[in-house]
């Protein structure tokens, strides 16, 4: 294992497909185009054209998944921490693409984008995306654009890890290894419903005015309350009392009043909302919750081990001891109906303190797993050459 | 090979037997896989399709590095998971004594495993008998060096126990390999004195007798 470094300075490419005529049909029956996919490349493709690797970002991610935009850039890519030289995802051996889904606002095409029917941004009129079709665009983007025929593992945490489960479905031969981290199969009641505290948060923001902000002043109390709500189900119960516990503000007293934070957890929370609303569009929080709410493989296909019929990667599925959002059992769920249909599949639930948000945090165990499994993959899927050996 | 250096005890003197035991490219499923070192070798050397089951984190981890496919979770519900006869040979290395429900574990490898590949120490051992009876406390010896209150074993049993077990249960008894505490084997019928350690390889005589009306 040589020195852990970055990936450097990266730069956001663009892609422009689905062109009228040939707008991409959607699931919910809408046709969409032109689409624009935002996406991000990192170390070299192999001469066998075998080590692409497949990341797929959560709710509030995008495509600048490690390095940074410019030498002076305060913060790196949303999973730096795993993806560079001599890191877990190495990119001196595997090429690593990301790419922002479509319906959110990081350079892909989304309710903020301008429809070209109007020549204004889509607001509401942007059509319903679901998990599928932005795993559609992906593949686009990975066959059609990068010119691949397969990846050698589609690895993504939480949302990223149902359309992890979504390409492992749609294209079998296109997906050699899977890894859906603190994930599930559907989204259970608990997270929707705490998506739609989210989004009746947005709703109730007069500046929302039904979407029509662009322009205007957007949302952004609606959307500090939504990302608030949110970061705490990204949390557990001992990693709040461990990071705040019940810690004051400033003068340590209390003041008896309703005035600026006094706990160190409101300050904190109030802190993430109101960064959130300065790098993400409301309306895009409304359409991404929504796609998460619609997953639902089980009722997609029947059963979840009817979804999991033509699957042919293998798999490693990974969850965490404390995260009370994805929990531990929906992972067990997956695996229980991977085996079902003959899928080789490793599971290990672990050990952090950390709620969801485990996975988006430095972890030695992780990512010592993530290395060697993808390393396995490799050696296999050189061995086996062409052959997709996933299923037992 | 799966010595340890340096260690003039074998590692696990019941992996050698399992490995010539398992036939070539089987459907394995080992229970308590550990570190997957058994999995790994039987995937190596015998090209089985392999799958193992362990509670211990650590453990699992080094399963999935080392590219043995591993469940991480309680036995008993990690085989609910499989339908019936989905593998060849379900192994029990070292782990009955330890299981808390040793009648289902039982009954689980043998519904999703044409046969089952069960070791145990022997608590008939006559070092132990001897222990109990000269010094009037719980025995410990090399294969069982725990005390009484530390000890992962929570079911005590002998050889004469299993064969008890499977005839009560109506399973057949394939085959049956006993080592001394010195790891040489040793005869059948001075087993439940001399074995420290057991082998059985045991079937279900129900399935077999289906199986024979084809």
């Amino acid at each position: 294992m040589g020195e852990e470094g970055s990936v450097g300075i990266v730069e956001t490419r663009y892609w422009r497909f689905a062109e009228p005529p040939d707008r991409v049909k959607l699931r919910c029956g809408a046709a969409l185009g032109p689409i624009d996919v935002a996406y991000e490349t990192y170390g070299e493709l192999a001469p066998e054209r075998d080590n692409a690797v497949l990341i797929c970002h959560a709710l509030s991610g995008d495509a600048h998944v490690a390095g940074m935009h410019s030498p002076d850039d305060p913060k790196p890519g949303w999973w730096d921490i795993m993806i560079g030289p001599g890191k877990a995802i190495d990119t001196e051996r595997y090429f690593v693409i990301c790419s922002n889904f479509i319906g959110g606002c990081k350079g892909s095409t989304g309710p903020s984008s301008t429809n070209p029917e109007t020549g204004a941004p889509y607001a509401l009129d942007f059509p319903m995306v679901t998990v599928s079709d932005m795993v559609e665009v992906q593949h686009a983007l990975v066959c059609e654009h990068l010119g691949l025929e397969r990846l050698l593992c589609v690895i993504g945490g939480s949302l990223g890890g149902m359309q992890v489960l979504q390409w492992a479905i749609d294209h079998p031969g296109a997906v050699y290894a899977a890894m859906p981290v603190a994930s599930t199969s559907r989204l259970s009641a608990q997270g929707i419903a705490f998506d739609e505290v989210g989004r009746q948060a947005i709703y109730s923001d007069p500046d929302w005015n039904g979407g029509n902000y662009y322009g205007g002043r957007p949302p952004h109390r609606g959307l500090a309350v939504a990302r608030m709500v949110g970061h705490i189900t990204y949390l557990s119960d001992q990693s709040m009392h461990e990071k705040f516990g019940r810690g004051l503000q400033d003068e340590g007293m209390l003041q008896y009043d309703f005035g600026p934070p006094e706990f160190q957890v409101e300050s904190y929370l109030r802190h993430q909302g109101d960064a959130f609303v300065q790098r993400f569009d409301a309306n895009s929080y409304l359409y991404i919750t929504k796609a998460m709410d619609y997953f639902d493989l089980p009722s997609d296909y029947g059963s979840l081990i009817q979804a999991f019929r033509g699957v042919r990667s293998r798999f490693l599925v990974i969850s965490y001891t404390a995260d009370w959002l994805f929990p531990t059992y929906q992972s067990r769920e997956i695996v229980r109906a991977l085996h079902a249909n003959g899928v080789r599949v490793s599971f290990c639930e672990l050990e952090s303190s950390y709620g969801h948000d485990a996975f988006l945090l430095r972890n030695p165990a992780m990512e010592k797993l993530m290395r060697d499994f993808l390393a396995n993959c490799q050696v296999d899927i050189r061995r086996a050459g062409s052959h997709a050996p996933g299923k037992r | 090979m799966l010595r340890e250096s340096g260690d003039e005890m074998p590692l696990r003197i019941d992996y050698e037997y399992i490995e010539t035991h398992v036939p070539h490219g089987a459907r394995v499923l080992d229970l308590g896989c550990g570190d997957g070192a058994l999995l790994e070798h039987l995937i190596a050397q015998k090209a089985v399709d392999g799958c193992g089951i362990d509670m211990d984190e650590s453990a699992v981890r080094e399963c999935i590095s080392r590219g043995v496919p591993v469940y991480h979770g309680d036995m008993l519900e990690g085989m609910s998971m499989f339908a019936d006869g989905s593998f060849d040979c379900v192994i029990l290395s070292q782990t009955l004594q330890q299981a808390m429900e040793p009648e289902r574990v039982m009954e689980e490898m043998l519904r999703v495993g044409r046969e089952a590949i069960i070791s145990f120490p022997n608590f008939g051992h006559w070092a132990i008998r001897l222990q109990l009876l000269l010094k009037g406390r719980a025995p410990i010896t090399r294969t069982l060096p725990h005390q009484w209150y530390n000890t992962p074993n929570l079911r005590v049993l002998t050889v004469r126990d299993f064969v008890h077990f499977c005839r009560e249960k109506n399973l057949r008894i394939v085959d049956r390999i006993f080592f001394s505490t010195s790891y040489r084997k040793v005869p059948r019928l001075a087993a439940n004195l001399l074995a420290s350690v057991a082998i059985f390889f045991v079937e279900n005589r129900r399935q077999q007798a289906d199986e024979e009306r084809g």
